[in-house]
C-alpha cells in the first residue's frame, strides 16, 4: 500500500511496514500480522504445506480493533513492537499500538511467507519481517549434513592411498636424482638425453634446470601420472549408485503405504549404505509404532465406565448425530464407536444430577479443544460433513466422539464456539482459552453461557490433572475414576481427564485482569500466560475421564520381533506414561514375560544414582555367571535372562547431566530392550547422543512427530513417518515411509544390499585405480625414472571413464548378494552390516595385497617376454591397457554374485569398448602409436601374454576366495548356497529344478 | 532438498510403484556358486591348458636359432680402448672392423639381422616427445618442428626434416657379410611395418637441413629418397619399449649351413661409449612365438603347474573335510544358540 492505494508490487520489493493485501489463494510475500479479514470474525484460514508440509487448514485471528477498521478509507497509526527475526515458526510474540490501546499480538495473528490463504477472499496485515529475515527463509539451513559411515572410514583408507601415492613419487624422485648424479658426466651427449645445444651456436644446455630442479620436475610430474591412485572418480561413482539405489528403494512396492498413498522417500542420498549397519533403533511410540488414528474407547463418567463396545458400530447411530443447518443436514466425517447406554443417557436425562454431569463432560469434550470444524460438501447435495481440522488427533477423537453423543461442534471463531446439543444450537462465548502445553500438560477453556454464568473447563494428563483436583469434593468419584484410569492405561489406552468449574463473578475478574495483563505482556509472556493458567486450573471438580485407543500399526509385533532377531536393540521413547509404556511394550512384543524388569523411577538425584547402581549390581550377575564359559567359542546358553530397562523422563533429567550418564549407558547396553517413558523431546536427541558418543554403532532413529524431530536429526540416519502428526518429522529426516513395519525391508533388504554393494564396489575402485597406478610405476623403473607412460595418454584418461568405470556403476546398483526371500528368513543376516564385514581394515589390505601381486603380473610378464625385442612402446603399451582393463573386468566378474543380463552387457560391453578404443586410438596416424595394436595383436606372443596375464594373476584370488568361501564359510556364502540348492534338496524331486541361462564367454 | 514425491496432488492418484521385475530387482539372474567341482575342475583345465601351450613355447623358442656378436668392446683396438669416446668422435678414424662367426646349427632363412642396444633408454621422456609426426607425413608441415628442439631448425633457421632427437640419433652402424668368401646380399626392404611406410611417413617429404649441425648424432639420411623409403628411420623412430632394445637391420634370405663360415665387416660409427652402452649384432631366425625368449614357457608351465597342483591339494581337502553347501546348520547363529543379544 503506498499512499492509501494498494499497487501491485515484487515480492522482493516489500519493505517492513507497509500494509500489504493479499487474495485468496494467494502465497503471502512475507511475514505480516493481520490487521483484518474478508471475515468478519477476522479469521483467516492459512495452508502452511510449504512451511512445514501440514496440509490442514490453520486459522489466524486479526485483532478485533483492527479488523473494523479499512485501511483505504480510514487512516490510523499503529506501532508494532516485535522480536528480532528468528527461526522459530511456531512462536511470535510482540504488541501493537492502535489508538492509544495496547494489544498483544501473538503466534495466532501472524501469517508467514509461504503459506496459502485459504476460504478466506482477502487479508490485509502489516509486513514484520521481510526478505532473508522471514522466518521461512530462516528456517532454511537445511538438516545437518550426515556423512556415512563407510564413506567416514573410506576417506582414512584414501589418507591411507595418499601417503602412498606420496611415497611412490618420492622413490621415483630419488631414484632419477641417483640416475641423473651417476651419469652427470654423460648427459651432454647422451643421445636420449642431450643436455646440450648447439644451435645457437654456442653451447648451452638446454631444458635443464640443475638438478634440484629437475628431481622437483619429476615429483610433480609423477604426481600427475600417479594421481590415479586417489580415486576421485569413486565419489561421483558412489554418488550414481546411491541414485541408482535411492531408485530402487522408492520404487519398491513392499514399502508403498496404501493407506496414506505414500512411496518411501529418499530425503538423504549420501548415506544409503549406513541403512546396513544399524546397530541401535530409537522409536517414538505414538504414530510411529501406532497408528495415531486416535479411537474413543471408553470413558468413566461421574465415576461410572462407559467403554464402547464393538457391536454398536453396526447399529445406526449416525441418524442421531447430524444436524440441521438451514435445511441442509451435517454430519460428523468419522464414525465413532458408541456406547449405546451412554448414548441413551446423554440423549435423554440430563435434568438429574448424573445426566448433568454427562452433559458436562461431553460439552467440555466438544468445547474444549483448538478444533476448527470445515463444512465439506458432498455428492448429496442436502448433506454436509463437518470435518474437524486440528492439530492434535486426540482433540479430533474426542471432538468426532463428543459429535456421536450429540454434541456437535459446528463453529469457532476467536470469539464463541457453536455446539448442536441433540438438534439445538447452542452458541457460548469462549472468554479465555489456555493452550495445551508440555510443562502443565493441560488445557483449559472458559465458557461464558448464555445466562451469563461462566465456566471453566479443563482436560489433561492424569498426573498434572489429579494434582489440581480439589480432593475433599467427591472422594469416592475420584477413586474410582482412578481405577479406571489404571484398568484403562494398563490396557494401553491414552487417558485424559476431564475437570470443571464454575468461576463466580470476582474470580473471573481476578482472572481476566491476569490474562489480560499476560498476553499483553512483551517479555516472558509464555511464562505468565502459564502462571495465569495455572493459578486458575485449580481446585477443579472432576467430571471423569477419556479413554483413547491409539492402535498399534500393522505388523509392528513381528518387525520388531525381526529387528531384535537381528541384532539390533530397539530403545522406545514415549511422551506417554509408563504404563502405557509398558502395556504397548507387551502388545508389541518388545517386552515378554521372561524378561526382568527394572524400573528406574525416581524424583531425585539420589535415588536415581541408588536404582541406576542397584540395576548395575543385577544385570551383571547373569553375566558374571555365564563369563566362565563363555570362553573361546563354547557359548553356553547360561546367560541370563534378557533384561528390560525402562525408565521415566524426571529421573533421565537427572540422569543425562551428570556423571551418571556413563552408568546409564553401561547398564543400557546390557538390556535387550529399553524403554523410556514420560520424556520430552530434547531428551530424546540426549539418549540418542547417549548412544552416538560412546559406540561406534550405527544409530536410527525413527518417529512421526514434531517432538521426534531433534532426534531424528542427531541420530546417523534419521527416518520418518508420514503419518497423522504433520510433517515436520518428514521434514527433519533422511528416509521417510508411510508404515514403521517398512522398517524392515529397508534395513534388512535394502540397507543390507547397499552396504554389501557400496562396499564392495569401494574395494573394487581403489583397486582399480592402484593397479593402474603400479602398472605405470614399474614402467618407471625401467624409463630411467623419467615418468615415461607406455599406456597412451588417451588411454589412460578414458580408463577410469569408459574402460571400467559402468561395470562397477552397475554392479553397484544391481547386483544383490542374497534374494529378498532369504533376508527376511533370517534377520540375522543383517549382522553382516554390524559386523563391516563388507568393508574393513583387513578387506582393504588383503586386497591392496592382490593388486600388487596382480600389478606385477601384468607388468612383468610382458616385461620378462620382450625384453631385448623390437617391441616399441606403443604395442607393450597397448598390451599392458588390454590386460589391466581386462584383468579388472574379469577380477568384478569373480565377485559378481547375481548375474543379470544388464551385469553380463556392461562387463562383457566395457571390455569390447576398450578394444575398440584402442582401435580407434590406433587408428590415427599423427599418433606415435599408429596401427600398433593391429601390428602386436598379429603375433602368438601378445596372445599368449594376454591369456598368461589374466590367469596368473587372477589365480590367487580365486584360490583364496575359494578356501575362505568353502572353509571359512559367512553366513552370507552358507545362506548363497542354501538359496541355491537348498530347495532342491529339501523338496526334492518335486519342485522343478531352475534353470540359469548360460552366460556368453568374454569376447576378447 | 527437493522431494520428488511429495508435492500435493490436486488428484488423488496411486503412487504405488508399478511392478516391473526391474524395479523390484527381480530380474532372473545366474548365480554362480565356487562349488568344489566347479573350482577343482577350473585348476585341472587351467593345468591341461597350461602345461602344453607352455611346453610348445619352450620348444619353439629353443628351436629358434640365434647368434649374438657383442662389438662394440670388440672393435676397439688397444690403443683406443683407453679413449673410446674421442676415438668415437674423430671422423678421421678408421671404424670399420671385422669379425667372424661359425653356424654352429642350421639356420633355415629368412634370417633376421637385428642390432641390439643395451643400457640405451629410447624411453626416456625427454627422447620420445622429441619428434613431431605432423611433419614426417605432410609435405605442408615441413615447418611445424614443435617438440624438436634443439633439432628444430639449423643456424639459418631453416626447418630440419626429420626433426627432433630421435632422428638426430639415427643409427649408423652398418654390416656386410660374407659367407665362405661369398658376399651375402642383405635385403634391407620391408623391414619396416607397412602401416608406417604407407601412412605415418610420407612419399612426398624428403629429408631436408638433417645432421648439418655442429653436432651430427648418427646417420644421414639420402636426401634424394622420400621419407617411407628410408627404412633405417622408420624402425629407428618406432621408439623402444625399454632399455635393452633389437631393431631390425635387415634379412638374409638364404640358408645358413652348419659350419659356414660368416665374416663380418662392421662399421663401428655410433657412439654408445660416452654413455657405456652395448652393442650387439644378432642373426635369428623366427618362429610363431617370436626370437628366443624362454620366459613365457617356463611361466606357463609354472602355472600350469601350480594349478594342477591346487587342483589336487582341493580334491584332498574335500575328500578330508567336506562341508555340505547352504547347510543352515553351519549359520553362526545356529552354531552357537544364545549369540543373540
Amino acid at each position: 500500500m503506498v499512499d492509501g492505494q494498494f499497487q501491485g508490487k515484487k515480492w522482493k520489493d516489500v519493505k517492513v511496514g507497509e500494509i500489504v493485501k493479499i487474495a485468496a489463494n494467494e502465497t503471502i510475500p512475507c511475514d505480516i500480522v493481520l490487521l483484518s479479514t474478508s471475515d468478519p470474525t477476522g479469521v483467516a484460514y492459512v495452508q502452511t504445506t510449504n512451511l512445514d508440509g501440514e496440509s490442514n487448514l490453520k486459522t489466524r485471528y486479526a485483532k478485533q480493533e483492527t479488523q473494523a477498521k479499512v485501511p483505504e478509507k480510514e487512516r490510523f497509526i499503529g506501532l508494532i513492537k516485535c522480536e528480532k527475526p528468528n527461526r522459530n515458526i511456531y512462536g511470535f510474540q510482540g504488541n501493537m499500538e492502535v489508538d492509544g490501546k495496547r494489544l498483544s499480538l501473538g503466534s495466532s495473528n501472524i501469517v508467514l511467507r509461504g503459506c496459502e490463504l485459504k476460504n478466506t477472499n482477502w487479508a490485509v496485515g502489516v509486513a514484520v519481517y521481510c526478505g532473508h529475515e522471514t522466518k521461512a527463509m530462516l528456517n532454511n539451513s537445511g538438516a545437518p549434513s550426515k556423512r556415512s559411515q563407510l564413506e567416514t572410514h573410506m576417506n582414512l583408507e584414501i589418507i591411507m592411498l595418499s601417503v602412498f601415492l606420496v611415497a611412490l613419487c618420492s622413490v621415483t624422485s630419488v631414484c632419477a636424482a641417483i640416475w641423473l648424479k651417476s651419469h652427470k658426466n654423460e648427459l651432454d651427449l647422451m643421445p636420449y638425453y642431450r643436455k646440450l645445444d648447439f644451435s645457437e651456436g654456442e653451447m648451452e644446455s638446454y631444458q635443464y634446470y640443475g638438478w634440484g630442479l629437475e628431481i622437483l620436475f619429476t615429483f610433480l610430474k609423477s604426481v600427475i601420472v600417479f594421481q590415479v591412485m586417489i580415486p576421485i572418480s569413486l565419489y561421483i561413482s558412489m554418488e550414481l549408485v546411491r541414485v541408482g539405489q535411492a531408485y530402487f528403494m522408492i520404487r519398491d512396492s513392499r514399502m508403498y503405504d496404501a493407506a496414506t498413498n505414500s512411496r518411501f522417500q529418499c530425503r538423504a542420498l549420501n548415506i544409503n549404505e549406513d541403512l546396513g549397519q544399524i546397530k541401535y533403533v530409537f522409536s517414538d511410540k505414538t504414530g510411529t509404532l501406532t497408528e495415531n488414528k486416535m479411537e474413543f474407547q471408553c470413558a468413566s463418567i461421574w465415576g461410572v465406565d462407559y467403554s464402547s463396545t464393538e457391536a454398536s458400530l453396526e447399529h445406526g447411530h449416525q441418524a442421531e448425530c447430524s444436524a440441521q443447518v438451514d435445511g441442509k443436514v451435517l454430519k460428523p466425517k468419522m464414525k465413532v464407536k458408541v456406547n449405546q447406554k451412554l448414548l441413551q443417557l446423554s440423549k435423554n436425562s440430563f435434568r438429574n444430577v448424573e445426566g448433568k454431569q454427562i452433559y458436562d463432560f461431553f460439552l467440555a469434550l466438544a468445547a474444549c479443544n483448538t478444533i476448527v470444524p470445515l463444512v465439506v460438501d458432498t455428492s448429496d447435495p442436502t448433506v454436509k460433513l463437518i470435518d474437524y481440522q486440528g492439530e492434535s488427533p486426540d482433540e479430533q477423537a474426542l471432538a468426532y466422539a463428543a459429535a456421536a453423543y450429540g454434541f456437535m461442534l459446528i463453529e469457532r471463531t476467536s470469539g464463541h464456539i457453536v455446539i448442536d446439543i441433540h438438534g439445538k444450537r447452542q452458541r457460548f462465548n469462549v472468554l479465555g482459552l489456555h493452550e495445551f502445553d508440555s510443562d502443565r500438560k493441560r488445557m483449559s477453556v472458559i465458557l461464558g453461557y448464555t445466562d451469563n454464568s461462566v465456566k471453566l473447563f479443563v482436560k489433561g494428563a492424569d498426573t498434572s490433572m489429579l494434582s489440581v483436583i480439589d480432593k475433599s469434593l467427591n472422594a469416592e468419584i475420584l477413586r474410582a475414576t482412578e481405577t479406571h484410569l489404571h484398568s484403562y492405561s494398563s490396557l494401553g489406552l491414552r487417558t485424559l481427564v476431564i475437570g470443571m468449574w464454575d468461576l463466580s463473578v470476582s474470580e473471573f475478574d481476578q482472572w481476566h485482569f491476569a490474562f489480560e495483563a499476560a498476553s499483553t505482556a512483551l517479555l516472558g509472556r509464555a511464562a505468565l500466560l502459564r502462571k495465569v493458567a495455572s493459578n486458575v486450573e485449580n481446585n477443579l471438580c472432576i467430571l471423569g475421564a477419556t479413554a483413547i485407543e491409539d492402535k498399534l500399526q500393522k505388523g509392528v509385533p513381528e518387525s520388531i520381533e525381526s529387528l531384535r532377531t537381528a541384532g539390533i536393540k530397539v530403545w522406545v521413547l514415549t511422551g506417554d506414561k509408563q504404563e502405557t509404556a509398558i502395556s504397548i511394550g507387551y502388545s508389541s512384543k518388545l517386552l515378554t514375560n521372561s524378561m526382568t524388569q527394572i524400573i528406574i523411577n525416581s524424583n531425585n538425584r539420589e535415588s536415581c544414582r541408588r536404582h541406576l547402581q542397584n540395576a548395575l549390581v543385577k544385570s551383571r550377575q547373569p553375566l558374571a555367571a555365564s563369563a566362565v564359559p563363555n570362553n573361546f567359542e563354547g557359548f553356553s546358553d547360561a546367560i541370563g535372562t534378557p533384561i528390560a530397562l525402562i525408565i521415566d523422563g524426571t529421573s533421565l533429567v537427572y540422569i543425562l547431566d551428570s556423571e551418571l550418564e556413563e552408568e546409564l549407558f553401561e547398564l543400557a547396553s546390557r538390556c535387550s530392550v529399553v524403554l523410556c517413558c514420560r520424556v520430552a523431546p530434547l531428551q530424546k536427541a540426549g539418549i540418542v547422543a547417549l548412544v552416538k558418543k560412546r559406540t561406534a554403532d550405527m544409530t536410527l532413529a525413527i518417529g512421526d512427530g514434531a517432538n521426534d524431530v531433534s532426534m531424528i536429526q542427531m541420530a546417523d540416519v534419521g527416518v520418518g513417518i508420514s503419518g497423522q502428526e504433520g510433517r515436520q518429522a518428514v521434514m527433519a529426516s533422511d528416509f521417510a515411509m508411510g508404515q514403521f513395519r517398512f522398517l524392515v525391508p529397508l534395513l534388512f533388504i535394502h540397507g543390507h544390499w547397499n552396504y554389501q554393494r557400496l562396499g564392495y564396489m569401494i574395494i573394487y575402485n581403489f583397486y582399480r585405480n592402484a593397479i593402474i597406478v603400479l602398472v605405470l610405476f614399474w614402467y618407471v623403473l625401467f624409463t630411467a625414472y623419467t615418468v615415461t607412460t607406455a599406456i597412451n595418454e588417451w588411454s589412460s584418461m578414458l580408463y577410469s571413464i569408459i574402460y571400467t568405470a559402468f561395470p562397477t556403476i552397475v554392479v553397484g546398483i544391481l547386483d544383490k548378494d542374497l534374494s529378498k526371500r532369504i533376508l527376511l528368513k533370517y534377520p540375522q543376516l543383517y549382522g553382516a552390516g554390524q559386523r563391516r564385514e563388507a568393508y574393513n581394515k583387513k578387506l582393504f589390505w588383503v586386497t591392496m595385497a592382490d593388486t600388487f601381486w596382480q600389478s606385477i603380473v601384468v607388468f612383468f610378464v610382458p616385461l620378462f617376454a620382450y625384453w631385448g625385442s623390437t617391441v616399441d612402446i606403443s604395442s607393450i603399451g597397448d598390451l599392458w591397457t588390454l590386460s589391466v582393463v581386462i584383468l579388472v573386468n574379469l577380477h568384478l566378474a569373480m565377485d559378481i554374485i547375481r548375474w543379470n543380463w544388464v551385469i553380463h552387457a556392461v562387463i562383457w560391453g566395457s571390455i569390447v569398448a576398450t578394444v575398440i578404443c584402442v582401435m580407434i586410438i590406433d587408428a590415427i596416424p599423427t599418433f606415435s602409436g599408429y596401427w600398433a595394436i593391429f601390428n602386436t595383436a598379429a603375433t602368438g606372443l601378445f596372445w599368449l601374454c594376454l591369456l598368461g596375464i589374466l590367469i596368473a594373476a587372477l589365480l590367487p584370488r580365486f584360490a583364496v576366495k575359494y578356501i575362505y568361501q568353502y572353509y571359512y564359510p559367512s553366513d552370507i556364502q552358507i545362506s548363497r548356497e542354501a538359496e541355491k540348492f537348498a530347495n532342491q534338496r529339501v523338496i526334492g524331486g518335486n519342485r522343478q529344478i531352475e534353470m540359469y541361462p548360460i552366460p556368453d564367454g568374454p569376447p576378447r | 532438498m527437493m522431494e520428488p514425491h511429495s508435492a500435493p496432488t490436486p488428484k488423488k492418484y496411486s503412487k504405488k510403484p508399478k511392478y516391473s521385475k526391474f524395479s523390484q530387482q527381480e530380474l532372473p539372474a545366474w548365480k554362480p556358486i565356487l562349488t568344489p567341482g566347479w573350482v577343482i575342475s577350473t585348476f585341472t583345465v587351467v593345468g591341461i591348458v597350461f602345461i602344453p601351450v607352455g611346453l610348445a613355447s619352450l620348444f619353439s623358442s629353443e628351436s629358434v636359432e640365434e647368434a649374438a656378436i657383442r662389438y662394440d668392446d670388440k672393435c676397439l683396438n688397444e690403443i683406443h680402448a683407453q679413449n673410446a669416446v674421442a676415438f668415437i668422435k674423430n671422423d678421421m678414424t678408421n671404424k670399420t672392423c671385422t669379425t667372424s662367426w661359425t653356424v654352429e646349427r642350421k639356420m633355415q632363412g629368412p634370417i633376421f639381422i637385428y642390432y641390439q642396444l643395451d643400457n640405451y633408454y629410447q624411453n626416456h621422456r625427454r627422447y620420445v616427445k622429441s619428434r613431431n609426426d605432423k611433419q614426417l607425413v605432410n609435405p605442408a608441415s615441413e615447418g611445424d618442428t614443435t617438440n624438436c628442439y634443439p633439432q628444430d631448425k639449423t643456424n639459418g633457421s631453416m626447418p630440419i626434416v626429420p626433426c627432433g632427437l630421435i632422428a638426430w640419433s639415427l643409427f649408423n652402424d652398418t654390416y656386410k657379410f660374407w659367407v665362405n668368401t661369398k658376399s651375402l646380399t642383405v635385403n634391407k626392404k620391408d623391414i619396416s611395418w607397412g602401416s608406417d611406410r604407407s601412412h605415418k611417413f610420407g612419399s612426398k617429404v624428403y629429408p631436408k637441413n638433417f645432421q648439418l649441425g655442429g653436432l651430427v648424432g648418427g646417420a644421414k639420411l639420402d636426401e634424394n629418397m622420400p621419407l617411407n623409403q628410408q627404412e633405417d628411420l622408420i624402425v629407428w623412430m618406432r621408439t623402444a619399449a625399454l632399455p635393452s632394445f633389437r631393431k631390425l637391420y635387415g634379412k638374409i634370405e638364404t640358408n645358413l649351413e652348419v659350419n659356414d663360415l660368416v665374416e663380418i665387416v662392421i662399421e663401428n660409427n655410433y657412439n654408445t661409449y660416452e654413455f657405456g652402452g652395448n652393442k650387439r649384432l644378432i642373426l635369428s631366425t623366427a618362429t610363431w612365438i617370436g626370437g628366443k625368449n624362454p620366459f613365457l614357457g617356463m611361466a606357463y608351465l609354472f602355472v600350469g603347474g601350480v594349478s594342477l597342483l591346487c587342483a589336487i591339494v582341493f580334491i584332498l581337502l574335500y575328500v578330508i573335510k567336506p562341508r555340505p553347501l547352504g547347510d543352515p546348520s553351519y549359520l553362526s547363529w545356529n552354531k552357537n544358540p544364545g549369540i543373540l543379544k
